[in-house]
């Protein structure tokens, strides 16, 4: 097997407060190899974004990483300086955040931003710098990418100003792009569009992916694996297609079941009982019990599973079948 | 009998620049019309839905219905009586706690200062009826605990607070209630037990909806007949089924081919191209034609009208039939 891109073992965030410490991400493990792209499901609050901002370095403080280690192509970068890190971001991780407006200077062009980027990273002349920049705006697809090298990000639609923050986060050729609900803010004809447009660029460059979203079939279309979290741990990865038709995590199969597009006609829809425990609250055992059809006494008592054979569930789905 | 008849309805919007600056830089007054000559009826106890992109009008239409909007032209009847035009203030004031609305972000809606059973007895209050033990028997009706009647919004998450909209909505007994994305801020298994509880509420109370979203499977879902607008206009309307197994518009093609879908692993398929064009200066004749695969110069010069088509009311000059 070729060395994984990203490698990230046992990771653990935690979160000091008052009333005692919190783990948003609880002990996570995932290997990306190199031109793969991984979806990350989970409902708000699973620790989807979290881990995302753990491996580029960006967790905002009390937060911070308490254990495990972060490889990227075989080097540690978990424990680096600030100024180490800095130069990781943008050069080797590029990023792709909800809002495009966010990730844009308002009062600089776009073709000095992406030129500037370059220029930091790659180290080229300011001539070479724009000419790149030209390049990667036209590889996105802008129109008339030379006309508007000197626009401001307003004016842009939402859909081409989400097609320069792509630019941008390849622009020093990363082998790495994290994707945080990179089409949730957009419409559906322009989410195929951007989708498309990211599958498109990874195969060419060969860059893996991290693609966070809570739309499963944004994930069935895109993804090659998927990893689905909940209460901050994995709870269940394999290729998409497998988890997706036959998840063996009862809560996988809860979520699976409960979108509208599998009702199948039925007046109702199949739904999960309750709500996500809150971090300060788990249940003992594995989190999705009290949720559980499946829970029996094993699920409630100490330790919880651990993700063996792609599920970390104790009564996978179809073992016993 | 149809419950409601919205006939030719237009509203637009002046989005001109202020008075001083148009004077000085000679530009004209500008208006964006964000629904045009729009014609449908909802059947009683049915649930009608309209589904389109950002800006094609759809929560302009339900704000008009609530009366949140008045109508620029044309004419919305609930149950026989004309909205923009009835006189009778007892009338008005009657049909008004007849109709109710669900609004998208659950966040927003309630006020964080007032206890829940303040806010559900609002609508009754308001009105000076009676609210003795209401809250509490509503919130019992949406699957919440009596005793939550207490307590303040941000004690609950985010489907719990959607469920007391939903008690806030049924508090003036109303018959036709209007849901402009009720689920599109929720996670998807929570998604499920909302769209669960609205359904089995329009079952036992004999309610009617106007169901609006963006997201086509909850549509399906959700819908007995469904109208697909794009840029205010009305372009095709059909029961869930017909529209979805044969839809007519290109519009609609594209918007039901570019929706991501579970069982279309990897899908390479050429998304669609183009973006919604700007609505203060739309294009001529069809305002879908320049990005119509169909487009023909008839196209470009004369507007399409709404016309049947076997079970289907479809707005486009290609269809045959």
């Amino acid at each position: 097997m070729t060395e994984p891109v990203l490698s990230v073992r046992d990771l653990v965030v935690e979160i000091p407060t008052r009333h005692g410490v919190l783990r948003p991400v609880d002990g996570v493990s995932y290997d990306l190899a190199p031109g793969e792209i991984l979806g990350v499901v989970g409902e708000s609050g699973a620790g989807k974004s979290m881990t995302g901002n753990a491996v580029i370095g960006l967790l905002d403080r009390p937060a911070h990483i308490a254990s495990g280690e972060i490889l990227l192509n075989g080097r540690r970068i978990d424990n680096l300086p600030l100024r180490e890190m800095r130069k990781i971001r943008g050069r080797e991780i590029g990023m792709v955040f909800q809002d495009p407006l966010t990730s844009l200077n308002p009062l600089i062009p776009i073709g000095e931003q992406l030129s500037e980027t370059i220029e930091t990273h790659l180290g080229v002349s300011k001539a070479e710098a724009r000419k790149r920049a030209l390049a990667s705006l036209e590889e996105v697809g802008i129109p008339a990418a030379a006309e508007r090298l000197d626009s401001y990000p307003h004016e842009f639609s939402g859909g081409m100003r989400q097609r320069v923050v792509i630019a941008l986060a390849l622009c020093a050729e990363p082998s790495l792009v994290i994707a945080d609900e990179p089409t949730t803010a957009l419409d559906v004809s322009v989410q195929a569009q951007i989708i498309a447009l990211l599958k498109r660029l990874c195969r060419d460059h060969g860059t893996s992916v991290i693609l966070v979203t809570h739309d499963m079939g944004v994930i069935a279309e895109a993804a090659d694996r998927v990893a689905v979290m909940y209460a901050g741990q994995l709870v269940e990865i394999g290729p998409v297609r497998d988890v997706l038709t036959h998840p063996k995590h009862p809560y996988t199969d809860g979520l699976v079941g409960s979108m509208p597009a599998n009702s199948h006609g039925q007046a109702r829809l199949r739904q999960i009982p309750g709500a996500m425990p809150r971090l300060n609250a788990l249940p003992e055992g594995c989190p999705f019990n009290p949720r559980c059809p499946v829970a029996d006494a094993t699920c409630r008592a100490a330790p919880r599973p651990a993700l063996t054979e792609g599920a970390a569930c104790w009564h996978p789905i179809g073992e016993h079948a | 009998m149809s419950m409601v008849t919205i006939r030719n309805l237009t509203r637009t919007f002046d989005v001109s620049k202020p008075w001083l600056n148009r004077v000085l830089e000679r530009l004209p007054k500008q208006t964006l019309t964000a629904v045009s000559d729009v014609t449908f009826e909802i059947e009683e106890k049915t649930v009608y839905a309209l589904v389109g992109e950002s800006g094609s009008g759809k929560s302009t239409i339900g704000k008009i219905l609530v009366g949140l909007l008045p109508p620029s032209n044309g004419a919305v009847e609930v149950e026989g009586v004309d909205l923009a035009h009835e006189t009778d203030k007892a009338v008005l004031s009657d049909l008004r706690s007849n109709i109710q609305m669900i609004f998208q972000d659950p966040y927003a809606s309630l006020n964080p200062r007032w206890r829940v059973k303040d806010i559900i007895v609002e609508p009754v209050r308001a009105r000076g009826g009676k609210v003795e033990r209401l809250a509490e028997k509503l919130l019992e009706q949406v699957g919440l605990s009596a005793l939550d009647a207490d307590k303040f919004p941000h004690q609950f998450s985010g489907g719990q607070r959607q469920r007391i909209c939903v008690a806030r909505a049924l508090a003036s007994e109303p018959r036709l209630i209007v849901c402009d994305e009720p689920t599109s801020a929720l996670d998807v298994s929570v998604q499920a037990q909302v769209l669960n509880l609205m359904s089995d509420l329009k079952e036992n109370l004999g309610l009617t909806y106007l169901f609006i979203s963006h997201d086509l499977t909850v549509v399906r879902h959700m819908a007995d007949r469904i109208g697909v607008l794009y840029l205010g206009q009305l372009v095709e309307e059909a029961s869930p089924d017909t529209l979805f197994e044969t839809p007519k518009h290109p519009y609609t093609q594209m918007l039901l081919a570019a929706a991501p879908k579970l069982d279309q692993f990897g899908r390479e398929e050429e998304p669609p191209q183009g973006e919604i064009p700007d609505p203060i200066n739309p294009p001529p004749g069809c305002v879908f034609n320049p990005r119509c695969p169909l487009a023909a110069d008839r196209c470009r010069s004369e507007r399409p009208v709404l016309r049947r088509v076997g079970e289907t009311r479809v707005a486009c000059h290609m269809v045959e039939g």
